[in-house]
């Protein structure tokens, strides 16, 4: 009964119809795309969008007076206008544009590092970071002899919160934790780990990658102070990336980079800076992927983000159980709270080589180490299988995994 | 035999795999049957990270010749290893550094070696390359 009820709100051939690329083959094989973690493919609506650009807008943003320039800054400025109630922020200029979710952590870690972060004090990450919520943070430390904590997780890839309790304090000056793990796909219990760092004055900033296409947020109802993901994750352009800070913390922080935009008067003896969000954000951004992005917003609000959660979490239950059926297969990552990520590894065969037997299947996974080395570590394996799941997937898509999984058990073992 | 006179045998072995299962699954068993390198040198310094997979290699000089043996973690990435050593191992630095490894395209196994797979493949080739050449240039 709940199945229909799930697949009566959401119709998924209807849904593929909008993705040019599902059509494609691969190897001579239809295209069963499961590496969604590492990049969404694109409707036609963002890639139609696209082209509109081209033909029609293009010109740089927020400089010129002529028409084209002003029509470009008009609808880069949508997508800003459209991302504040798609997060439920509470101020457009709290909405930064930034490369990706690298570049948001990063600016996040040097401005607000350079404003706040002193030697001795401590900043809090998880075991379950991806390299780019570890490397900045790291930099960080390193040039203000502050102290990197990393809390740990357990077998389940689940995070242990009561040593997270116990390593917040009055010198904690940030808490950066993954929303959804991209390795394993837990989901982290966000709302208690905000709280318990407002408890001791520390900021939170969640790496949302891996979540914003998949869970609705609204950014005041979690009281996160910093919050960052990708375009090109959520079923739009690559190159573009947001970064939703509270204003309290984004005035009191320094610019990340200097050039134009960023300025509000330049002289040789004194610069003065730009109000937000363009303090934020010097140079010529990509217009092209700013622009676009409204169109995959648009898209994912026309389909419901609960609607898509509960397809794709179901999908998810499906995947699990079919693989688990597999002799000599391990999920890694068996979270009670999970989205969209299967990961798992057939015992006595290496990830890449089922990898690489799966690619002549045509199913795209990701193997190796998903730019998480410390949490390969901690399972001590070199790698998994990550099958990661999007709104266009199937059922039908996740039994022609299960088959070449066992196919490929077969040659390998 | 010459290198290319190898390369040209394992072209035509190939030549009889039917498709691509049939090739793969030969290299597996390649990569299953070989013992190719002694444990001593399955450690930190010979080794060859792939973000992927990890190659390690090891080189001996006797009696004006190259001998490489060479391991992986991965089975597919080992099978070709295997068939890097039937060529190149037991020749000339001068004969290895000048080689010319036209066979793995012609095989249909190109992208194995792509520098994007990161399996550490390439790498191994260029570090055979390189101890080759420096062999070379000191025997000049």
């Amino acid at each position: 009964m709940e199945r229909t009820a799930v697949l009566e709100r959401f119709d998924v051939e209807k849904v593929r119809e909008d993705f040019p690329i599902l059509t494609r083959t691969v190897n001579g094989k239809p295209l069963v795309y499961l590496d969604n973690g590492a990049t969404t493919q694109k409707p036609k609506q963002v890639i139609d969008a696209i082209v509109n650009y081209y033909t029609q807008l293009n010109s740089n943003v927020h400089r010129g007076v002529h028409h084209l320039s002003q029509l470009a800054t008009d609808a880069f400025e949508v997508t800003r206008r459209i991302l504040r109630p798609f997060l439920n922020a509470p101020h457009e200029h709290e909405i930064i544009f930034t490369k990706g979710t690298t570049e948001s952590i990063n600016l996040v870690a040097q401005c607000y590092g350079k404003a706040f972060v002193r030697a001795g004090d401590e900043i809090i990450i998880s075991a379950m970071e991806h390299h780019s919520n570890i490397v900045p943070w790291q930099i960080l430390c390193e040039e203000r002899g502050a102290v990197l904590r990393v809390v740990p997780i357990n077998d389940a890839g689940e995070l242990d919160l009561d040593t997270y309790k116990s390593y917040l304090n009055d010198r904690t000056k940030m808490v950066a934790i993954t929303y959804v793990s991209n390795a394993l796909g837990t989901i982290n219990p966000v709302r208690e780990i905000i709280q318990a760092a407002h408890a001791v004055g520390a900021p939170v900033l969640l790496d949302a990658a891996q979540a914003i296409q998949h869970i609705p947020v609204d950014v005041q109802e979690l009281d996160v102070d910093f919050l960052a993901f990708s375009g090109h994750k959520m079923y739009g352009p690559t190159g573009i990336g947001v970064l939703y800070g509270k204003e309290q913390w984004l005035k009191a922080m320094p610019p990340y980079q200097g050039g134009g935009e960023m300025i509000k008067e330049v002289t040789f003896a004194k610069t003065t800076y730009n109000e937000l969000p363009f303090k934020f954000e010097a140079g010529t951004p990509n217009i092209e992927a700013g622009i676009c992005l409204t169109h995959a917003i648009s898209y994912l609000n026309e389909l419901g983000l609960p609607n898509i959660a509960a397809y794709e979490n179901e999908l998810l239950a499906y995947a699990t159980h079919q693989l688990t059926e597999i002799p000599g297969l391990r999920i890694v990552g068996t979270a009670r709270e999970k989205s969209s990520v299967v990961s798992f590894l057939l015992d006595g065969a290496h990830p890449y080589d089922v990898g690489v037997i799966l690619d002549k299947l045509g199913i795209a996974v990701r193997t190796g180490h998903h730019c998480t080395q410390p949490l390969m570590d901690r399972f001590a394996i070199p790698g998994t299988v990550r099958a990661s799941i999007a709104l266009y997937n199937t059922r039908e898509e996740i039994d022609t995994l299960v088959a070449a999984v066992k196919r490929a058990a077969t040659m390998l073992l | 035999m010459t290198i290319n006179e190898i390369q040209d045998e394992l072209i035509e072995d190939f030549a009889f795999f039917e498709d691509w299962m049939a090739k793969y699954e030969y290299l597996i068993q390649l990569g299953k049957e070989l013992p190719l390198i002694d444990e001593q040198y399955k450690k930190e310094e010979y080794l060859i990270k792939g973000c992927q997979s990890k190659v390690w290699l090891h080189a001996d000089h006797r009696d004006g010749k190259v001998i490489f043996t060479a391991d992986s973690d991965a089975i597919i990435t080992k099978g070709l290893v295997g068939l890097m050593i039937k060529v190149l191992s037991g020749h000339t630095p001068r004969e290895i550094a000048s080689s010319d490894l036209y066979f793995i395209d012609q095989i249909g196994l190109k992208e194995h070696l792509s520098p994007t797979r990161a399996n550490g493949l390439l790498s191994m080739v260029k570090q055979m390359k390189l101890y080759a050449l420096a062999l070379q240039a000191n025997e000049s």
